[in-house]
């Protein structure tokens, strides 16, 4: 009986009108159709890398106290050490400490911070988006309030003023960028939600009588992920901003640990004096780690856009 | 002496209230005369599925079906009246009786593609519930569901396969595939074949045909179609924007159809011709659920409308043995035979 | 004599990622004035596309590869889209499956038509009213001074095909192409609307083609029937013989897997396997893989021939007896 109806079937590997790239296989090929895009990726494997190996990679600790030498104070890029006689290629700070390296540790500090502050961002954000949208009705509204009062402020000012109390300290920065941030994850993830809410197979999920823990994260959220990720590059680029700000305006990361914008700020007294490069290979680090994260969001944006794709 | 019934839809209604949006608010608040609308998708319905029957549901887009065949899934909560699945309340039971109840009433949705989670493994689609719920020990799982997979049609292999990989037709099946792997006894079939091809929806329908009688099923089957309905089931139910219009035994229904827009149903199911057909059809538009008319809903675009019509809503009552029907004109027989070969033949000549 | 419309082996391919999508793939059909022939075929077969080549409206990455449509005499492909600007509204027209896709939901009704109308003719506004009202009336819409004072969304979804229909048939255009017109209608419209397309078209003299995936829909409709597969037409001829004795084994098949009062409760017959990818088409015939008389000599592919006189099919082995079934009418 159930023979003859399997035997209406086309044998395997002809399914139908469809294509046979699973959707993370398409995303990737339209992806590399952009060079441009392309050039940012690299551009972003290689900082990370920098930033992950940097205790490899940096000619010096430039946190060891006992590694720097006062006498090398300030040189400019390209000059020798006088003690060691390594080459300073991007110049030296005050207290001799040599650029690279401290652009190389500056730019671990500023990726560790706005990654960890993604991290439990995007965690919280989820599970309050993705609750949200499954419950709906007045848990929702509820919600979303909160969620519209946190984006109405600007970011800038609530984290100044949350730094204020709290003091400075890596992980005081990091709860900062957590409190302006989940919101934007959860308003992300409920407008997704709420539209995937309402296809059938969650529907199908809840006949089966799966527990609706079940239902929100594996049913539900997988199928919300792609917007999250566009979100998530735009504010990655978004954090590792506001986190140099904050270093910069002194609120941030503490002296002993400084990330590019403390850098940044450290070298803009001497800026007048001459020695620019205190200021400026940072700075450009900066820019390029957020140029390089924003090029894969765009085009990750357009890639994901079921509007414009398809 | 009445057989006892799988599932009893008494006297069951639904209403959505449509939230004003902000524009409607504003416009509310400085005095306009704006005020939340409701729709009365399901309005007091009672039906009886026996066991082991397929009950169709018909009716235009918009009358309630998915509404009420939702209600008996468990997915939406009736606002008046219940749903007795064995002579039981579902919504009364707790824990692991609720669970169970719930699994032996499953649903087989109309979009072969939105009803299936594009993320999931065809294995997993069909595992999933059998395994959480431990239908069936873990180690078994797997095999469990090729057999489920070959059950309704579709190669075991293809189980590591996701959605998008199949034709409409197999995304039917593993819909299906889902359903029956919870070991239901009763499925609601929502417009389950209207997406597919017409090669494709006479092999679903074989399908639907042949595990019923494997295992022994009952179906709510809803369609707009009602040729697919007369085709499948032994009773059939027809609604008009919410209420039960008619009722009865589907070759006796079809044959001598009561209710005028019963009549007009059945006068205009696509046939083939090999002539040219006259259409001529009922006039009048649906009227929209949110102002359905007084009285008999039907009543704007019945050629038998009468006044008591207009204010008096036609109550569902037994009209010959097993068939009921809401019209006025079975109160006023002077009416009926007239309509009723007029209704029947005018429409072909 | 040459015919209102003729199409001439039209090859319309999508030039995608994934390869050439031969969407349309040789197809000739033809039609005269005051003539409906109904284009039949499941999802995906090319009915739109053909009906969307003839009208010039065939958008990247699909192009209209070769063939040759004749209006009136005129080679639409050759003549470019100079040539189709000119008609395409006046002589020949378009109904949507959504009618949305004619209306613009931010204009009242009369807004439109009025533009449709002065696109065309030079005539005054109150005369281009006076035309947009009788064009209502003409498609079965009560009070239209009110209906055309109203948006697009005041309408329910069987009225604004009718509007759509309406602002078709404003010009009194000598070929109509409705592309499923009805599908997402309920029957008793989809009842409406066939009855009053057929009127007018017999009144006007038009010449409609009737794309649709329901045999059984144009069956009481169209005067000849074109069965679509695959991209190809694998059968043609006069409705009544197609429906009685089907030549094709697909067609035969879709007729008989329709669920039909008699065999109640039984099993339907049903065709095999599935529609094919047009990106993987088989060798030969392209429903040798479902067909139940396929063998050795349907490979290569047969041509489309006349077998009857008026009645051609696409197959070495058609069926030549009538349906066992007489239809019921
Ligand atoms: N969640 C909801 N919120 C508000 N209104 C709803 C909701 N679900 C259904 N409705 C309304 O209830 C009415 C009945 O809807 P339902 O989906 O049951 O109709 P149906 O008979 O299944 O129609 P179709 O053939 O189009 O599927 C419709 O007017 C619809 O707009
Ligand atoms: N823009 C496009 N890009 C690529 N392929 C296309 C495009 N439009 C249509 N096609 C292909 O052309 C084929 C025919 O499409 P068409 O829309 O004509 O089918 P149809 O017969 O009208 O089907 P339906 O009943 O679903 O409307 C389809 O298989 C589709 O894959
Ligand atoms: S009650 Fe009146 S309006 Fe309603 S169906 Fe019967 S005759 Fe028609
Ligand atoms: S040519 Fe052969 S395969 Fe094609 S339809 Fe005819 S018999 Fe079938
Ligand atoms: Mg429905
Ligand atoms: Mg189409």
């Amino acid at each position: 009986m159930t023979n003859s109806i399997a035997s209406d079937l086309e044998p395997v590997g002809t399914p139908g009108p469809v294509r046979i790239d699973s959707p993370v296989r398409r995303v990737a090929k339209e992806f590399v159709e952009d060079p441009v895009a392309v050039v940012g990726l690299v551009l972003f494997v290689l900082i990370a890398l920098i930033a992950i190996l940097a205790p490899w990679l940096a000619p010096q600790n430039p946190y060891d106290l006992a590694q720097l030498d006062i006498m090398d104070g300030g040189l400019p890029p390209g000059e020798v050490s006088f003690g060691t006689g390594d080459t300073y290629w991007l110049g030296t700070d005050q207290q001799g400490r040599d650029m690279v390296s401290a652009i190389i540790y500056g730019l671990r500090i500023s990726l560790v911070v706005a990654t960890m502050s993604l991290g439990i961002a995007i965690t919280i954000g989820t599970v309050v988006g993705v609750t949200a949208a499954y419950f709906g009705g007045k848990l929702d509204s509820f919600i979303m309030r909160i969620v519209d009062l946190q984006l109405s402020f600007p970011a800038i000012l609530v984290a100044l003023i949350l730094l204020a109390l709290l003091g400075r300290g890596v992980d005081k920065v990091i709860l900062a960028l957590v409190i302006v941030q989940w919101a934007y994850y959860a308003r992300t993830v409920r407008s997704s939600a709420i539209v995937e809410r309402r296809k059938d197979y969650i529907d199908a999920a809840r006949c089966l009588a799966l527990s609706n823990r079940r239902i929100m994260f594996r049913h539900l959220l997988p199928n919300c992920v792609p917007p999250l990720i566009v979100v998530a590059t735009v504010q990655i680029a978004q954090a590792i901003a506001l986190e140099a700000t904050l270093s910069f305006l002194g609120v941030g990361v503490p002296i002993t640990e400084p990330s590019l914008g403390l850098l940044i700020a450290n070298g803009y007294d001497y800026l007048l004096s001459g020695r620019y490069w205190i200021s400026l290979f940072p700075g450009i680090a900066l820019v390029l780690t957020i140029i390089a994260i924003n090029l894969v969001g765009d085009r990750l944006r357009d890639v994901l856009n079921p509007r414009l794709s398809t | 002496m009445t057989e006892p019934c799988i599932i009893e839809i008494e006297d069951v209604s639904r209403r959505f209230v449509k939230e004003l949006d902000i524009a409607e608010r504003t416009a509310r608040k400085l005095g306009a005369d704006i005020a939340p609308q409701t729709v009365h998708a399901v309005d007091g319905v009672t039906l009886r599925v026996r066991p082991g029957e397929v009950l169709g549901l018909v009716g235009e887009s918009g009358c309630g079906k998915s509404t009420l065949g939702r209600m008996v899934a468990g997915l939406l909560d009736p606002s008046d009246g219940r749903i007795l699945y064995r002579g039981r309340d579902v919504a009364g039971l707790d824990g692991a009786e609720a669970r169970d109840a719930a699994l032996k009433i499953q649903m087989v949705f109309q979009d072969p593609m939105s009803s299936l989670n594009p993320r999931l493994r065809v294995r997993e689609i069909v595992g999933e519930a059998p395994r959480v719920h431990g239908i069936v020990p873990r180690r078994e799982v797997a095999a469990y569901v090729e057999e489920i997979l070959e059950q309704v049609g579709l190669d075991p292999m293809t189980g590591k396969r996701y959605p998008h990989q199949f034709s409409g037709g197999q995304r039917a099946r593993i819909g299906i595939a889902r359903a029956l792997a919870v070991k239901p006894d009763f499925l609601v079939c929502d417009e389950s074949v209207a997406a597919l091809d017409v090669s494709i929806q006479a092999q679903v329908l074989n399908l639907f045909i042949r595990l019923r009688e494997e295992l022994n099923l009952t179906y709510l089957f809803i369609s707009h179609d009602l040729g697919v309905v007369e085709h499948i089931s032994d009773r059939i139910a027809v609604m008009y924007l919410g209420r039960l219009v008619e009722l009865g035994e589907a070759t006796d229904l079809m044959a001598r159809p009561n209710h005028p827009y019963t009549q007009a149903l059945v006068a205009e199911i696509p046939t083939f011709e090999t002539g040219k057909r006259i259409y001529s059809a009922i006039e009048g538009e649906i009227p929209s659920p949110l102002r359905p008319p007084p009285g008999c809903h039907f009543h704007p675009r019945c050629p038998h409308a009468h006044d008591r019509c207009r204010v008096e809503v036609p109550t569902l009552r037994e009209i010959a043995p097993g068939r009921l029907s809401a019209c006025h004109l079975n109160d006023e027989p002077v009416r009926r035979p007239a309509a009723t070969t007029e209704a029947m033949e005018g429409d072909r000549p | 004599m040459s015919r209102l419309l003729e199409v001439r082996d039209l090859h319309t391919h999508f030039f995608t990622r994934d390869g050439v999508a031969r969407a349309v793939d040789g197809v000739s059909l033809s039609v005269d004035r005051g003539e409906i022939l109904g284009l039949v075929g499941e999802s995906g077969s090319g009915k739109s596309v053909t009906g969307f080549s003839i009208l010039g409206l065939v958008d990247p990455p699909g192009r209209v590869v070769s063939g040759q449509i004749l209006f009136d005499g005129q080679d639409l492909v050759a003549g470019g889209e100079g040539a189709l600007r000119h008609l395409r509204g006046k002589r020949i027209a378009m109904i949507f499956q959504d009618p949305m896709m004619t209306l613009n939901p931010v204009l009242r009704i009369d807004t439109q038509m009025i533009e449709t109308v002065r696109a065309h003719v030079d005539v005054s506004r109150d005369e281009a009213l006076r035309r947009s009202r009788e064009a209502l009336v003409a498609v079965g819409i009560s009070s239209p001074d009110e209906r055309l004072q109203s948006y697009p969304h005041q309408f329910s979804g069987g009225m604004r095909q009718r509007v759509a229909i309406a602002i078709a048939m404003l010009h009194k255009p000598d070929l109509i192409i409705a592309d499923e017109p009805t599908t997402a209608l309920d029957v008793t419209i989809q009842a409406q609307i066939l009855s009053e397309v057929q009127t007018l078209c017999a009144e006007a003299g038009t010449a409609l083609i009737w794309i649709t995936h329901d045999l059984a829909v144009v069956s009481g409709l169209a005067d000849r029937l074109a069965v679509m597969y695959a991209g190809r037409i694998i059968e043609e001829g006069p409705t009544s013989r197609i429906i009685a004795a089907p030549m094709h084994p697909y067609t035969r098949g879709l007729i008989e897997s329709v669920p039909h009062g008699k065999r109640h409760g039984a099993l339907l017959s049903q065709i095999k396997g599935m529609t094919p990818s047009l990106l993987k088409l088989p060798s030969g015939c392209k429903f040798r893989p479902r067909c139940p008389r396929a063998d050795d000599a349907c490979t290569p592919e047969p041509p489309l021939e006349a077998a009857r006189p008026g009645h051609s099919v696409r197959c070495v082995h058609p069926h030549t007896e009538s349906r066992i079934e007489v239809p019921t009418t």
